[in-house]
């Protein structure tokens, strides 16, 4: 192949990935006064956190007076059952309510008390009413926000639908990266002295998911690549309930507050098995729990003929379910043609979060290769092994704003690392992969790879694993890995718009992502959290103080554990108390 | 009414030109356009171009013109079609590709736009703001905009008149609203409305307000009370005359 | 800059399809039509009524085109009020929406092919810049609306005496959608707490707020308050005349 063409953009701080964490880290690096490229696959505002429904997560003790930064560290860290990095807990806890009390002196609007303070709502494992919300499309009202801000910010830039797939390294530091426009297929050399990853999940590698085409898991494959650490990959969310039919949204949200505000779930047969799950805090037990109820249930034939249980709302009052949940009325009406104030739901659990990620400082979000921060959805550490809901709002405003910091910082300390010399063998032969799908028209269809990725990953790494079964899925995942390096585009070699060749290096990404989780599913041998095993159905509290992680190594990839340092006394006496439990002075 | 198959006809083409091409896609229950669009996609014709994130109507990003009219594809279910329908790209805006048009006037427009300005002192206070629900039900509704363009694309000004220099249209205009009826925000973006904004190319023929997805009312409650703040200085000088004297506008000019 | 692809193009092309309004049953012309036909039919009554009928009062019923009954000269009397709401309903932002649409096609209906033909100003320029002055002839309106309840109230006192016809029932409803109409109008929403942004903030602002939502309410359906109202004052004046002229015997009921 011959050298290609690229255009050269200098910056000082390089973001990929235009979501909360993306936005956050932008406005914080320019703010430190530094130049910022934003980089995103789609269009500003469109990223996955608009997806985000019931609030941010901080203890303003708005609600109730007894919340604290303890409680919501203490109920943050149980909810990750203990394989939280401590650190990142603390500093969450503590500074996610300055971090919302700034985002609405940027403009954002909550909903009020009737002292006119934000409003703070209940929600599953939370000890206090503590989630900031505006009814329920608080992950858009925050996106909007950031995206304004950033946009008025003096410095910051942004390169909208332009796709990344390469991290540039000199002297064993993240310089730069490889990036096309997905318009014309163009394209860029991003020079940069610092990176922020921020660029979010890997949720398209289940078939059922509440996550977009865009959550292929790029940021953690391409951290991987130039070398960075990646962390207790097995833990993935299933949301207890996504919609099951019809087929065409399968998978979509269907919002804790449903069973927040009184919803029941029933098998086939009408009985609410949750009985005998959870029989003290039923529906509203934690998601983990929930989740693997509902699919035990289904593997038991007592799943309805879609394949799912019953959500029941129906026994409250028409009036009260359109105001209180107004966009799951509308969306089940429009789309299954279901009125949830009359029948029940159908609902199934669906992949919605990883907990999984990148390994990173709790300080900074700085990763194990200097110059690369990561932060959002991709940075793993604060949600252990399950996440509270609300906490990832609060996790990109709070994480999004350091790792923008000491990015800025980054750069400022190292001036000349953005005009390095750069490795052209490297660029070159990152090019040469990502154009070689188009010069293979014969080669296999990117959208079926795909759709096998996620058949292997549905059937292996289920909410319910075991040994076996990984082992075969990995298998599968490492023949896939060969066929997606021979794949095509799908047969046209257009560079201008070309969903299959996008595809295709979307499969690189996924494979990765997919391999490091069955691996260290492997290696985790017990339930906890999120990760449940048939075969290690115990909890073991020896494993409490272990992380998985996952590097490359010149064997290929390897998975090792890691003890956690000991908590300080001062935050495991945190853990010690008992919190008393809130009762609501006004009653609906 | 069972179908079985549906015959769908889909825009390919780019900024050069291009046609109407059909496709046959078999039909599954509860189908919505954007499923046949990425069956058409995965199955037949894997560089077609579209855009689409969330598929639940909270992105704004699948916008197309289905048989001719502005909606979200992510939204429409197939049925309302009777087995035949056609999927085209956004007209107000120039084709990139197939369905895939290049929106990003839109981005520089709302960069245009001053943003959110509290007041100094309301800036320098270490005490949380308080603010009643009912100060900011009214701004609310404007934040439910996921910017599906759909109201840009609608809008005759930008569609038919490619009056793009003189109107920045209704996502402009509920932009603008947002931050003007905001209870902090104290700039006063009423010149920018006369002027860049150019309100007055509104005929307030209220298309905007029947596409729009979150069901915005925006013309009667941002177009037209803009338009109303507009006249407050520039069309009644009576108002204009007794808020000058007594001081009533508290609200900074922008810029 | 060549911001979108022409459109005009496109009205002569057989390929593209009917646009059809997903959010209508009822064929893309038939609004248009309709509003040409029912306003220019009142628009001719309305002429014969004001310019060239002189006798509007049978007892104790007035026709709402006279009040307040001037009579000066051989001017007809319809002449001295009937402006206030012509002019209000002229610049009323639903009547704008009906004929801009109707009248002028901007647009016929939304996302259809337009005229661009001569370019498009919008309310920037003669004569549409004038619909910015609604409120003042809303003030106008006002005044008008005050002497037909006290018209109305007159129309129940039959020589001293408490009654109810026919007569008195058609100009208290036709009085009670013309202030439906009127009070609901998005100028005064607007005076009346719309350019408020704080709406806690004062005791004034708390009372002006009140009045803003039950202006809203009234406001939501303006386009049913102004063809109901039109009805109403065409009808009260078809009556009375019908009575004048002997061909109609008023019911009444007198205590």
């Amino acid at each position: 192949m011959t050298t290609a063409s690229y255009e050269t953009v200098e910056t000082d701080v390089l973001v990929l990935g235009a979501g909360g964490a993306g936005l956050r880290a932008a406005i914080a690096a320019a703010e430190a006064g530094t130049r910022v490229m934003v980089v995103c696959k789609s269009l500003l505002g469109k990223a996955h956190t608009v997806m985000a429904e019931g609030g941010v997560a901080a203890a303003m003790h708005n609600v109730a007076y007894q919340d604290s930064w303890e409680v919501h560290f203490a109920d943050t860290m149980k909810g990750g059952k203990l394989i939280n990095n401590w650190r990142m807990a603390e500093i969450h806890a503590k500074e996610s309510p300055d971090r919302v009390l700034e985002l609405e002196r940027w403009g954002a609007i909550f909903d009020r008390t009737w002292q006119g303070r934000i409003h703070q709502r209940p929600f599953g494992a939370h000890t206090y009413p503590r989630l900031a919300h505006i009814g329920d499309r608080t992950g858009l009202e925050l996106i909007r926000t950031l995206q304004d801000r950033a946009v008025h910010t003096a410095g910051v830039d942004v390169h909208m639908e332009t796709t990344a797939f390469k991290l540039l390294t000199a002297d064993g530091r993240v310089v730069g990266a490889l990036a096309y426009r997905r318009s014309d297929g163009s394209l860029i050399l991003y020079r940069c002295s610092a990176l922020v990853l921020a660029s979010g999940g890997a949720g398209k590698m289940y078939r059922v998911t509440s996550n977009s085409w865009e959550s292929t898991g790029d940021g953690i494959a391409l951290a991987y690549d130039a070398g960075a650490q990646l962390r207790d990959m097995e833990m993935v969310q299933f949301h207890p309930t996504g919609m099951v039919w019809p087929a065409g949204v399968r998978g979509l949200l269907v919002t804790e507050g449903v069973r927040g505000e009184g919803g029941v779930l029933k098998n086939k047969d009408g009985e609410r098995f949750m009985e005998r799950y959870d029989h003290e805090r039923m529906e509203l037990s934690s998601r983990d729990v929930v989740a693997r109820a509902i699919n035990s249930e289904v593997i038991a034939g007592r799943g309805t003929p879609h394949g799912g249980v019953y959500l029941d709302i129906s026994h409250r009052k028409p009036e009260f379910i359109k105001s209180k949940l107004p966009s799951m009325y509308e969306q089940f009406l429009k789309l299954s043609k279901v009125d949830i104030t009359k029948q029940p739901m159908e609902v199934a659990p669906t992949l919605h979060y990883m907990m999984a990620g990148v390994r990173v400082e709790p300080e900074t979000g700085a990763t194990n290769v200097p110059g690369l921060y990561a932060a959002g959805e991709l940075a793993a550490g604060l949600h252990g092994a399950n996440r509270l809901g609300g906490n990832s709002l609060s996790d990109l405003l709070v994480f999004g704003k350091r790792a923008g910091e000491a990015a800025a910082a980054a750069s400022k300390g190292n001036p000349k690392a953005a005009a390095a010399k750069l490795d052209q063998a490297q660029v070159e032969q990152a090019i040469a992969e990502l154009m070689a799908p188009l010069d293979r028209p014969a080669g296999e269809n990117p959208y079926k790879l795909q759709a096998e990725i996620q058949d292997v990953m549905t059937a292996h790494a289920p909410i319910v694993r075991d040994a076996a079964g990984l082992q075969a899925g990995l298998e599968k995942i490492l023949e896939l890995q060969a066929r997606a390096a021979q794949c095509g585009a799908g047969g046209s070699s257009s560079l201008a718009f070309n969903p299959g060749w996008h595809t295709a290096r979307d499969l690189r990404s996924m494979l990765v992502n997919a391999e490091a989780l069955l691996r260290s599913a492997l290696e985790r041998k017990e339930s906890r959290g999120a990760h449940a095993r048939s075969d290690y159905p115990k909890t073991d509290d020896q494993l409490a103080s272990v992380n998985y992680i996952t590097k490359e190594t010149p064997h290929g990839m390897s998975v090792e554990a890691v003890s956690i340092p000991t908590m300080p006394s001062h935050l495991a006496e945190i853990l010690q108390r008992s919190y008393a439990t809130y009762t609501p002075e006004e009653m609906e | 009414m069972e179908l079985t198959s549906l015959d769908l006809k889909i825009w390919r083409g780019d900024a050069k030109g291009g046609d109407l091409v059909s496709y046959r896609v078999p039909v599954r229950e509860g189908m919505v356009v954007l499923d046949a669009v990425l069956w058409v996609q995965a199955n037949m014709a894997s560089d077609l171009a579209v855009r689409w994130n969330c598929k639940a109507a909270k992105c704004g990003s699948c916008s197309a013109e289905i048989d001719g009219f502005p909606r979200l594809m992510c939204k429409t279910p197939i049925d309302e079609y009777g087995g035949r329908l056609s999927v085209g790209p956004m007209k107000a805006f120039p084709v990139i590709k197939d369905l895939v048009t290049d929106v990003s006037w839109n981005y520089q427009v709302n960069k245009e736009i001053p943003p959110f300005t509290p007041s100094d002192k309301d800036l320098s206070s270490s005490e949380p703001w308080r603010m009643q629900q009912k100060d900011v039900e009214r701004v609310m509704e404007f934040r439910k905009c996921i910017e599906c363009f759909l109201c840009q694309d609608v809008c005759h000004v930008l569609r038919a008149h490619d009056l793009k220099g003189a109107f920045q249209g209704p996502r402009a205009m509920v932009r603008i609203a947002s931050l003007e009826m905001h209870p902090k925000d104290v700039l006063d973006r009423r010149p920018l409305l006369k002027g860049k904004a150019g309100i007055g190319y509104c005929n307030v023929s209220k298309c905007c307000t029947e596409v729009c997805p979150e069901h915005i009312h925006i013309t009667d409650n941002a177009i037209i009370p803009l338009k109303e703040r507009m006249d407050d200085v520039y069309f009644d000088p009576v108002r204009s005359l007794v808020n000058r004297l007594g001081g009533r506008s508290r609200k900074r000019p922008a810029d | 800059m060549a911001l979108s692809q022409p459109v005009d193009s496109e009205v002569s092309s057989p390929r593209r399809p009917r646009v059809r309004n997903p959010y209508s049953r009822l064929p893309n012309w038939l609004y248009p039509a309709f509003v040409v036909v029912a306003l220019s039919l009142f628009g001719i009554f309305a002429i014969w009524v004001v310019f060239f009928q002189h006798e509007g009062y049978y007892a104790p019923y007035l026709s709402p085109f006279y009040s307040p009954l001037i009579k000066v000269g051989p001017i007809p009397p319809g002449v001295w009020v009937a402006w206030a709401p012509l002019v209000f309903r002229l610049t009323c932002y639903y009547y704008r929406k009906a004929y801009f649409r109707s009248f002028f096609g901007h647009p016929r209906s939304c996302a259809v092919p337009e005229r661009a033909g001569r370019r498009y100003r919008g309310e920037t320029v003669f004569p549409w810049v004038f619909n910015n002055f609604h409120r003042f002839a809303f003030y106008a309106t006002v005044v008008q609306v005050v002497f037909l309840w006290f018209d109305a109230i007159i129309a129940f006192d039959f020589g001293g005496r408490f009654g109810i016809g026919l007569g008195s029932v058609l100009m208290l409803a036709n009085v009670v959608l013309l202030s439906g109409y009127t009070f609901g109008c998005h100028a005064f929403r607007h005076l009346a707490g719309g350019d408020l942004d704080c709406f806690s903030c004062s005791l004034a602002a708390r009372a002006r707020h009140k009045l803003w939502r039950g202006v809203t309410v009234l406001n939501i359906r303006h386009d049913r308050w102004a063809w109901a109202s039109l009805l109403t004052v065409a009808g009260t004046d078809i009556y009375i005349r019908l009575l004048l002229a002997g061909v109609l015997h008023d019911p009444r009921w007198v205590l």
